[in-house]
């Protein structure tokens, strides 16, 4: 373009025989006239050449219609290119920009959570251990909880419980390598008593959830108790913080059954454990975890002190209904099993394993597993029984 | 066509009762029972539903199965129930019954773009519709020889595993979390997997497409079932019947049906639906449903051309004076070349390696309770509801390369996805053929009665030393041996004590097998922290449904054998 005023003008001098064409062109010779208009123009430009021998034939109408046309769809080429362009050159802060110049934010981003600075511990005093020894069941579960200061100690009206008994495995309860249900059934009975609102069960089983629940009598026992199973799917799990951990600082968490859990008590089987030597209250809570749990042996050992750092509760049961003194964790056979007759309420779930060590797996004269200790260089309680304030009493 | 019918105000009552309403609600009750036992297949839901229902209600699958083994197998009886209805009235099956022909239906009524002539001229007859009785030819032979194939079309069959394979655990990934107790698979860990589920899903996918092209093209093509059904049907007792003296060859009848029957002509018996829509759209009353009507060009007098024929005393107005087609339109050379086919196809099949007791593949596991590997063959159909109720996901649905052609989609133990549970017989109660036998808790575990068999052994579990942490790595881990189920336990360990390249010292205890103890329940290859490639892995040597594959030369029986591990 070589004049801007010339161009303006010459297009100017065209519209008005164009008008003219559109009247003839239904009959005739539009096509000699438009051809010698071009002539016309040709001599004078070149550059809106294509355009005009176009427009030139065409009647005013159909130009008109073209221009809008032309504009809409300028305007959406536009609109597109002004979008995509804005969302991958705006610097990152801005609102609604997706640029992404390294790669960084394009990653997922994982919420961590937190359980309470103190865990769910209530204040510390009395006894720390209660242990009762008998038949009955449930004289021996409200005879151990009585000893470190009943039950209203522990749970105020409205509390929400959580309960995580160990059903890791599908196993009848008789075979001993899960909770016994019959104590569960009434560990929720006296929770309830206690004034709590809601009673959660919570276990990540090593095998099928649901069968694991079942063939284990826990399913049962805990609808007749009117508690509430939580089992466990894929998306229940959230990153836990375990702030002072020294392998499991963020690692998968069983989630859904705390959220708005006040309380929570352990329940655990004594059962021998072929790697860290036993599996009571400390190692119960592996089964909150989920991801790759089967790297936890590569040292077993920090991996249970860091589950005393992760889970502070309320107070934990040992079950020693039942002990599976060989064969562990799994068992099979009833010939692993023995009678325990005991049952041990304890805030201090070192103390309580390291009686169990003692008492129920009599293992007395062996060297003790190599997590009590380390949970003790870790002040979470005191694997010395011994030395704790405990109650011992014998029922029937 | 011309003159018009007086338009009789129907009522809606009438309207509504129509017999093709009914047939339509038929098909919607059926294929949501269907999808719903196969939705209740699961360990916490299964409860007494007979879950595998479908399956033993398919007469094709007995026939078959009666072939391969000369058995009827448990609830295999159950398909007289389809068989009577058809021999009196014909292929109802396909059109009142059969879920899979149910979603064809659907589909391709609701996207059927056709306008009416199209329609009319895509349900007439072809000459490819013969195909299925080909394919039917060649399974039956097949099966005759010990090799059951029907399982890759028959319809019921190829739904319950495209359910299994692939929309069930499509549609756990779509449910909300919320509405997790929807799931097929409550209470499981994980989101299901099943190997090659791309192409059960794809062939889904394109064979309810096909019904853009030429509807109901499974049906009236591919069926298996649904020739063995025509075959019977050319006895049935009632059939849709043409007024000759009413008919004015409008073919009207022909647009909405299912089967491409001919019904505007003479009626193939053999692929009618019984859908009824024929009689719908008649606009001259001229089709009916008869008892045992005969052929009614005989009875005609005078000539069609000379327009004097008449029947029984009245003017004959349509030019086509066939009425029925008894039996399938194929020749019977061409029966006997399918055959030839099917009696071929079977040694190519057969002695691919897979199967032979030479030459099979390591990792074709069979679930507990399975029969002896040819056995299987004669008689697993791939419907995959071992897989749907298998609490773990460890059965899977084998690929070309664990059991070739002929055991595609067969379920096979994946040990890398799931593990069998020790105390879990669920896929051997569904299975409706036996190829998994029900098998009691006592008979898998070998206690009680059972004490002198054993426990079912699947497999042995090995070390592979180079990649297991304590052996190769200095690094402590038995975690195979933590989860060994039986007692006492397979895996033992040596303890050592050593001094590591760093100067630290270390208790390692390095796992190694007792053979005569493992199950290959592959736990231990499921729970082996070398995720990719497992230091302890199953293979199927020292299975005990199998004599060709046992390893030892005496298997004693764990429980007589009482030690401290």
């Amino acid at each position: 373009m070589k004049n801007k005023n010339t161009s303006n003008d010459t297009k100017e001098d065209k519209q008005t025989p164009n008008k003219e064409e559109a009247k003839s062109s239904p009959s005739n010779k539009q096509k000699d006239t438009s051809k010698d208009k071009q002539k016309a123009s040709k001599a004078e430009k070149d550059d809106e050449k294509d355009t005009e021998a176009v427009s030139e034939t065409l009647p005013q109408e159909v130009v008109d219609a073209r221009r809008r046309q032309f504009l809409k769809q300028a305007a959406v080429v536009t609109g597109i290119t002004t979008v995509f362009g804005y969302a991958s050159f705006a610097p990152p802060r801005w609102p609604m920009s997706l640029k992404d110049p390294d790669g960084e934010r394009g990653k997922p981003k994982i919420a961590l959570k937190k359980l309470p600075e103190n865990g769910f511990a209530s204040e510390n005093k009395g006894n720390v251990m209660g242990i009762a020894h008998g038949k009955d069941l449930e004289a021996m579960v409200r005879g151990a909880i009585d000893a470190i200061g009943g039950i209203r100690r522990f749970i105020k009206k409205g509390d929400i419980v959580v309960i995580k008994p160990n059903v890791a495995f599908e196993r009848p309860p008789a075979l001993g390598a899960t909770t016994n249900p019959e104590l569960l059934k009434i560990l929720i009975r006296v929770v309830k008593e206690g004034g709590a609102a809601e009673v959660r069960v919570a276990d990540n089983p090593i095998e099928a959830p649901e069968q694991c629940f079942a063939r284990s009598g826990i399913d049962r026992a805990v609808d007749v108790a009117k508690g509430r199973i939580y089992i466990p799917s894929h998306d229940d799990f959230r990153i836990l913080n375990v702030p002072g951990a020294k392998l499991i600082e963020k690692w998968p968490f069983f989630w859904k059954p705390f959220i708005g859990a006040t309380k929570v008590i352990g329940v655990a089987p004594v059962k021998d454990h072929n790697l860290c030597g036993a599996s009571m209250t400390t190692k119960n809570w592996y089964g909150l975890l989920g991801g790759r749990r089967n790297q936890f042996h590569q040292d077993i050992h920090t991996i249970i002190a860091d589950l005393a750092l992760m889970m502070k509760p309320t107070f934990v049961l040992l079950d020693g209904s039942r002990v599976l003194f060989q064969s562990g964790p799994t068992g099979g056979s009833l010939d692993d099993v023995r009678d325990g007759n005991t049952i041990v309420a304890s805030t201090d779930s070192l103390a309580a394993d390291s009686f169990g060590w003692d008492e129920l797996l009599r293992r007395k004269s062996q060297q003790r597993p190599g997590y009590l200790d380390k949970g003790a260089a870790m002040k979470l309680g005191n694997p010395n029984w011994k030395q704790v304030p405990h109650k011992r009493i014998q029922l029937g | 066509m011309s003159k018009k019918r007086p338009k009789v105000k129907e009522s809606v009552l009438v309207r509504w009762g129509r017999i093709t309403n009914w047939r339509r609600l038929s098909q919607a009750f059926f294929f949501f029972l269907f999808t719903f036992l196969l939705w209740v297949t699961w360990f916490s839901r299964l409860k007494g539903y007979p879950a595998s229902l479908f399956l033993e209600l398919d007469p094709l699958v007995t026939f078959a199965t009666a072939l391969s083994t000369h058995t009827v197998y448990r609830w295999l009886w159950r398909s007289m129930w389809i068989l009577i209805p058809t021999l009196m009235l014909g292929r109802l099956f396909c059109g009142w019954i059969c879920p899979y022909g149910t979603l064809h239906n659907f589909i391709g009524w609701v996207f059927n773009v056709r306008k009416n002539k199209e329609n009319i001229d895509v349900n007439r007859y072809r000459p490819i519709f013969q195909f299925k009785y080909y394919v039917l030819m060649i399974f039956l032979v097949l099966a005759a020889f010990g090799s059951l194939q029907i399982g890759l079309l028959d319809p019921i069959c190829l739904l319950a595993r495209s359910y299994a394979v692939a929309l069930f655990p499509a549609w756990d990934f779509a449910l909300p979390s919320s509405f997790s107790m929807l799931s097929s698979a409550p209470g499981a860990t994980d989101q299901r997997l099943f190997d090659g589920a791309w192409f059960v899903g794809i062939m889904l996918m394109g064979l309810v497409g096909m019904n853009l092209v030429i509807p109901r093209f499974f049906c009236r093509v591919l069926c298996p079932l649904g020739a063995f059904l025509g075959v019977l049907s050319q006895f049935s007792l009632w059939r849709i019947e043409r007024d000759l003296t009413k008919c004015t060859d409008c073919d009207l009848c022909l647009r909405h049906c299912e089967g491409a029957s001919s019904p505007q002509s003479a009626l193939r018996k053999s692929e009618c639906f019984v859908c009824f829509n024929c009689i719908d759209d008649c606009p001259e009353d001229a089709l009916s449903y008869k008892f045992v009507p005969v052929p009614l060009k005989d009875q005609i007098v005078g000539k069609i051309k000379d327009k004097t024929a008449t029947l029984f005393g009245r003017k004959v107005i349509s030019k086509d004076a066939e009425t029925e087609i008894k039996a399938p339109e194929v020749p019977r050379r061409r029966w006997i070349l399918a055959g030839i086919a099917g009696a071929l196809a079977f040694p190519f099949i057969r002695f691919s390696k897979a199967v032979n007791k030479r030459g099979f593949n390591e990792k074709a596991i069979r679930p507990p309770g399975s029969v002896e590997e040819t056995e299987f063959m004669e008689r697993c159909i791939k419907c995959a509801q071992c897989m749907n109720v298998c609490p773990t996901n460890v059965l899977q649905p084998a690929t070309l390369k664990q059991s070739g052609l002929e055991g595609l989609w067969t379920p096979v133990m994946d040990f890398s996805v799931g593990f069998c549970q020790l105390n879990c017989t669920l896929c051997s109660e569904v299975c409706p053929t036996g190829a998994i036998q029900k098998t009691p808790l006592a008979k898998k575990l070998g206690r009680g009665d059972y004490e002198e068999q054993g426990p079912i052994r699947l497999g042995t579990a090995f070390f592979n030393k180079g990649r297991c942490l304590p052996w190769a790595m200095e690094t402590p881990c038995v975690v195979c041996e933590e989860v060994c189920p039986v007692s006492p336990k397979a895996i033992g360990t040596y303890t050592e004590e050593i001094i590591r390249w760093d100067g630290k010292k270390v208790t390692l205890n390095k796992p190694y097998m007792r053979p005569e103890l493992c199950i290959g329940c592959g736990i231990c290859e499921h729970e082996c922290p070398v995720v990719d490639d497992a230091a302890v892995y199953v293979t199927a040597v020292g299975e005990t449904r199998s004599k060709d594959r046992s390893l030892l030369l005496k298997s004693p029986i764990p429980g007589s054998q009482k030690k401290k591990s």
